[in-house]
């Protein structure tokens, strides 16, 4: 809990740096800060959990291992930011607060035991984003990204809350502990409300991570927003949205499966379509990225529908490989759009002639995006196939290979034209903390493909 | 006054569900239909507050008080999302001049 109350105070103070324009201290001040909670997280690891404040939080090691890679997560983007946000906007540590408010909802949304604790964390987690979503005024496309996302958001927290109230009504409490016993004492008399409820939860959860037939939002949102918002909410808000989705269905629904599972495996064959067959088609690396992403949620759902002890461990392994390599690709992005204006593929031509360091970073993030062996990406692949090849779905393995081979074709477009289309071009600037994160991102990728063992077996 | 008291007790629960999901949907219907974006937001609140009639009668039914805490975090939370979500119409509005969502239709692909 500790953590939790730092984050939030964190946040406060960098408000309170920007309006005595302290401006330099914002970036360490806010890494300070983010340290901190990590070294809180760590020193909770150990400890049994018990459901803290009338069961309103749980600190078990699913959600201090969530957590983590959230906070570190948010580190990263927070250090690509520096030079970006300094010209986006005079208000820089409005930028910095609302970053760290948002990661103050992620962190509940991964610990919550009480379905209020759960509304309360996605909606701090998603207030502060539509603000994020707009935080370039004038700009028309992050106007109307925040726009679109707010009025997507509020719709979808309808559903969520009538899920829950439905919910209540059945079981008589908002406690994830009282709501499984109510699932396991009448597992012959349980109240259609139950249900509805659980329908309802799924469409509010699906439209917060972005699975289809709930997807729509997504790729204009990631497209207006400015580039570091989007990676912000492709990696830190999507990672906390499965693993609340995960918990809650993992806690409370498992002995139900044979009712919502159907569901969810329709759903996640139409996402790994939807998100891959649209990806192909992109001409912007930017938008690609954005259905790309969608696609990362239909593997993301298998951990959920082969649901089981291991699902927790495979959703953390593959959203940190997927987070890693989004960071690097959206990084890269940035820069190249800075050196040329376009986010288009063509902007990438040649560029391994100039830059051979920030090509190769770029390279291991779509091989491990496509999942190619040897990277992150494919260790996480690996662990959702086998998930579900242990629940008997072949045919949904059957389909997602084909769609892991649709992938490899618009990841390595980017390679393609970084590598085999050469033109003359400036050299790009990599300032030296963004070499820093590719370099982290970029090892981290690798040692985890090679020695999966590290992160594997936390949970 | 007391038998009005009475009478509103002895409504059934599941007239209020039916009652709240009449009103969900309505709500559901504005956000899909309707193309300004005041009204929609107007649906987003009819929809929140069906929940919270529901939590409500829940509660009573139950005899249980965690359903009307929850409404007051509904609404403490949907009050913040208006502030927010009334500023982000205002910042369009400013650069547009309309409040139509279909006047939003730059970024597609």
């Amino acid at each position: 809990m500790s953590a939790i109350i730092t984050l939030s105070l964190l946040a406060i103070l960098v408000l309170y740096l920007g309006l005595f324009k302290a401006r330099n201290a914002l970036l360490p001040v806010s890494l300070l800060g983010l340290v901190t909670t990590l070294v809180m997280y760590a020193v909770q690891w150990g400890i049994d959990a018990n459901p803290l404040y009338s069961g309103m939080v749980l600190f078990d090691h699913f959600a201090v291992a969530f957590s983590v890679l959230c906070v570190l997560l948010t580190a990263l983007v927070l250090l690509l930011s520096k030079d970006y946000f300094d010209k986006a906007s005079p208000h820089v540590a409005e930028y910095y607060a609302l970053i760290l408010f948002s990661l103050t909802g992620a962190v509940l949304v991964v610990s919550f035991h009480n379905l209020a604790m759960l509304f309360i964390g996605i909606e701090i987690m998603s207030v502060a984003l539509y603000i994020l979503a707009g935080i370039r005024k004038k700009d028309f496309a992050s106007n109307e990204a925040a726009l679109k996302y707010f009025l997507m958001g509020a719709f979808s927290t309808g559903f969520l809350l009538f899920g829950i109230a439905l919910l209540y009504g059945a079981s008589g409490s908002f406690d994830l502990a009282a709501i499984k016993q109510y699932v396991v004492s009448n597992p012959h008399a349980i109240s259609p409300l139950f249900y509805a409820g659980i329908l309802l939860l799924i469409v509010g959860l699906a439209f917060k991570v972005g699975a289809a037939p709930f997807h729509f939002w997504t790729p204009d949102v990631y497209d207006g927003a400015p580039i570091l918002v989007t990676v912000f909410m492709a990696t830190v808000v999507k990672t906390a949205a499965f693993a609340g989705f995960l918990r809650l269905f993992y806690f409370c629904f498992v002995p139900l499966q044979d009712f919502w599972m159907p569901v969810l495996l329709v759903m996640t064959i139409i996402t790994l379509f939807i998100g891959n067959i649209t990806a192909i088609v992109q001409q912007s690396v930017k938008r690609m990225l954005a259905y790309s992403s969608i696609s990362h949620a239909g593997y993301l759902l298998f951990a959920i529908v082969a649901i089981g002890p291991a699902s927790g461990e495979s959703v953390l392994f593959y959203a940190g490989a997927y987070s890693l390599s989004t960071i690097i690709a959206f990084g890269a992005l940035i820069l190249v759009k800075r050196a040329t204006g376009s986010e288009h593929f063509e902007a990438f031509n040649g560029l391994a002639k100039r830059n051979p360091y920030l090509s190769l970073a770029i390279v291991i993030a779509m091989l491990s995006l496509a999942g190619i062996p040897l990277t992150a990406g494919f260790i996480g692949k690996f662990m959702m196939f086998s998930g579900v090849l242990a629940d008997y779905q072949i045919l949904l393995v059957v389909l997602a290979v084909i769609n892991a081979a649709m992938g490899i074709f618009y990841y390595f477009r980017v390679i393609v034209a970084m590598y085999f289309r050469p033109i003359d071009r400036d050299q790009v600037v990599v300032s030296s903390q963004y070499k820093a994160v590719f370099l982290l991102a970029a090892l981290i990728t690798l040692l985890l493909g090679v020695y999966p063992a590290w992160l594997t077996g936390l949970i | 006054m007391e038998s009005i008291v009475q009478n509103i007790q002895g409504v059934p629960l599941n007239h209020y569900i039916l009652f709240c999901s009449i009103i969900f949907a309505i709500g559901v219907t504005g956000v899909l239909i309707r193309r300004n974006v005041i009204i929609i937001m107007m649906s987003v609140e009819l929809m929140l507050n069906s929940v919270n009639l529901l939590l409500t009668a829940f509660s009573v039914h139950n005899g249980d008080p965690a359903g009307q805490v929850f409404v007051f975090f509904i609404m403490a939370l949907a009050a913040a999302e208006v502030a927010v979500g009334l500023a982000i119409i205002v910042m369009v509005y400013r650069n547009t001049r309309s409040v139509d969502i279909n006047a939003l239709n730059r970024l597609r692909g």
